[in-house]
């Protein structure tokens, strides 16, 4: 039917719808022009996450975030005296644990760092390298993967002179895992496998290797401020009952060059020995007369970078 | 009625001819841009080697774009802050440029020399669209078209909000220079 009535309409008729389609046509083709973008294919490239936390520790332990190429990080960390001595001991504010270090980024994958703490004089060193970078795009990958190697020497003098004392029992390492996701700008997340050796423990009950797992996140509050919290579970039978898990939780504000990371934590120890083995009081704990007692302290953190090496940007 | 078709085949070879020839494109332009204000101490400027701009030489309209994340600082922190607290990259990751050259009949694309152009368009950085019209040097040679352009663009036009405390260090109008040299489109 429609093949009867198309010969049916007016051959001049059609000339013009012809001669109409002809003219528009062109029109039609290049308003597809609008989008001159759409002729390339648009090229698939790889986005790395960036910034899953504002600095490369979480509050004592690391986090998934490196020191980037040719940049030196100083860090300036203080652990106060517990909060409950009041106001004769300005809540803790008096007596202070202290780690100053600095790390530097040899690579944008690689970074080494090293420090002195005031707690058992302590000197420690460390090599952090990205394995996986979590990225989307050309190349998949779910979670960022680090591995921490870390070293530290026990300066004290020996106390006791009278015992067979090498320099290897000074010594303690650590191995840690940290696999951590991005999961969007706000929220990144963190699990710590951890290994530590001490190669002298001080009681014998202890066990020289000592596994723990920890888990940490971020929360973004504003641009500038972030909410950080870190656990690090030891599971029992491997150090006396004496000593607790580590928990911290604190707050990053970052400006200019500086990022400020203030916290309350149980652990007045920076590095892994320290804070994973050795703390003693928990948040909240009963004292030997039965009391109720809170072993809070107030702490940070205060992370300077320099630029030395700066990257060619040609 | 056959005439008819040839007429119709005609104007669609023309078209579809219009439309392949004079496409000139790039993945690889520069775009450089500086904030640094009078009294900063550091030098806020950044650089990409990965724009993309398509030309249409027959209708001297254009399009740009580029990734925000690809823009390379000196200090990694501030390359880190341009894109968190800055640009935003992760909501606004690409800003683009879609306009065309307003003065075609003074720049012949088919034939080597330079030029002056103006370009007007609109520009859509940080998730804001403006008009913007820039002035630039089209120079056609071997085959190539090579485009450089210098302009300014302030920043709070685009809702890139500074904070109070380091007003002093960032200009309120980012300099901005390309230099991109597009190949035909096979």
């Amino acid at each position: 039917m429609a093949h009867v009535a198309f010969s049916l309409v007016n051959p001049n008729f059609m000339k013009k719808i012809y001669l109409l389609a002809a003219i528009l046509l062109p029109f039609g083709l290049s308003a597809q022009n609008d989008d001159l973008l759409s002729l390339l294919e648009e090229e698939k490239t790889t986005d790395y996450a960036t910034a899953s936390f504002k600095a490369n520790r979480v509050v004592n332990g690391h986090s998934i975030e490196n020191t980037a190429k040719g940049v030196l990080d100083t860090k300036f960390s203080h652990r106060f005296n517990p909060l409950r001595q009041g106001l004769y001991d300005m809540f803790g504010l008096d007596g202070a644990s202290i780690r100053i270090g600095a790390d530097y980024g040899i690579t944008d994958r690689l970074m080494i760092g090293a420090g002195r703490s005031t707690y058992e004089k302590t000197i420690d060193g460390f090599v952090k390298y990205k394995l996986l970078r979590q990225s989307s795009g050309k190349k998949n990958m779910p979670v960022t993967l680090a591995y921490v190697a870390d070293i530290q020497v026990n300066t004290l003098k020996f106390s006791d002179p009278t015992r067979d004392n090498k320099f290897t029992d000074r010594l303690a390492f650590t191995h840690q895992l940290l696999i951590g996701r991005k999961f969007n700008s706000r929220l990144s997340l963190q699990l710590m496998p951890t290994l530590i050796h001490r190669n002298l423990t001080s009681s014998p009950m202890d066990k020289n290797d000592v596994y723990a797992l920890g888990a940490a996140g971020r929360i973004k509050l504003t641009k500038r401020v972030a909410l950080n919290a870190e656990y690090y579970f030891v599971p029992e039978g491997q150090l006396e009952a004496a000593y607790v898990n580590s928990l911290s939780i604190g707050f990053d504000i970052e400006t200019g060059g500086h990022v400020f990371q203030l916290h309350f934590t149980n652990s007045p120890y920076m590095t892994y020995k320290g804070f994973v083995t050795d703390t003693q009081e928990d948040w909240f704990f009963k004292n030997n007369e039965g009391k109720m007692l809170s072993g809070i302290r107030f702490g940070f953190n205060i992370s300077r970078v320099f630029t030395v090496v700066k990257p060619k940007l040609d | 009625m056959q005439k008819q078709w040839m007429m119709m085949v005609v104007a669609m070879l023309m078209a579809v001819a219009s439309n392949a020839q004079g496409k000139f494109f790039t993945r690889d332009g520069k775009l450089k841009f500086d904030a640094t204000a009078p009294a900063s101490p550091d030098k806020i400027e950044a650089l990409s080697n990965s724009a993309t701009c398509v030309l249409d030489a027959a209708t001297g309209e254009m399009a740009w774009q580029v990734l925000i994340k690809g823009f390379k600082f000196e200090k990694a922190l501030m390359q880190e802050h341009f894109n968190e607290n800055y640009l935003e990259s992760d909501k606004f990751p690409k800003a683009t440029f879609k306009g065309k050259i307003t003065n075609l009949s003074e720049v012949n694309l088919t034939k080597d020399g330079t030029y002056n152009a103006v370009v007007t368009g609109k520009m859509n950085i940080h998730g804001v669209e403006k008009d913007i019209t820039a002035n630039g040097a089209i120079t056609v040679g071997g085959g190539n078209i090579r485009m450089n352009a210098g302009f300014s663009l302030l920043l709070s036009d685009y809702a890139i909000s500074i904070p109070s405390v380091v007003s002093g260090n960032i200009a309120k109008e980012a300099k901005v220079l390309i230099d991109a040299s597009l190949a035909p489109k096979q």
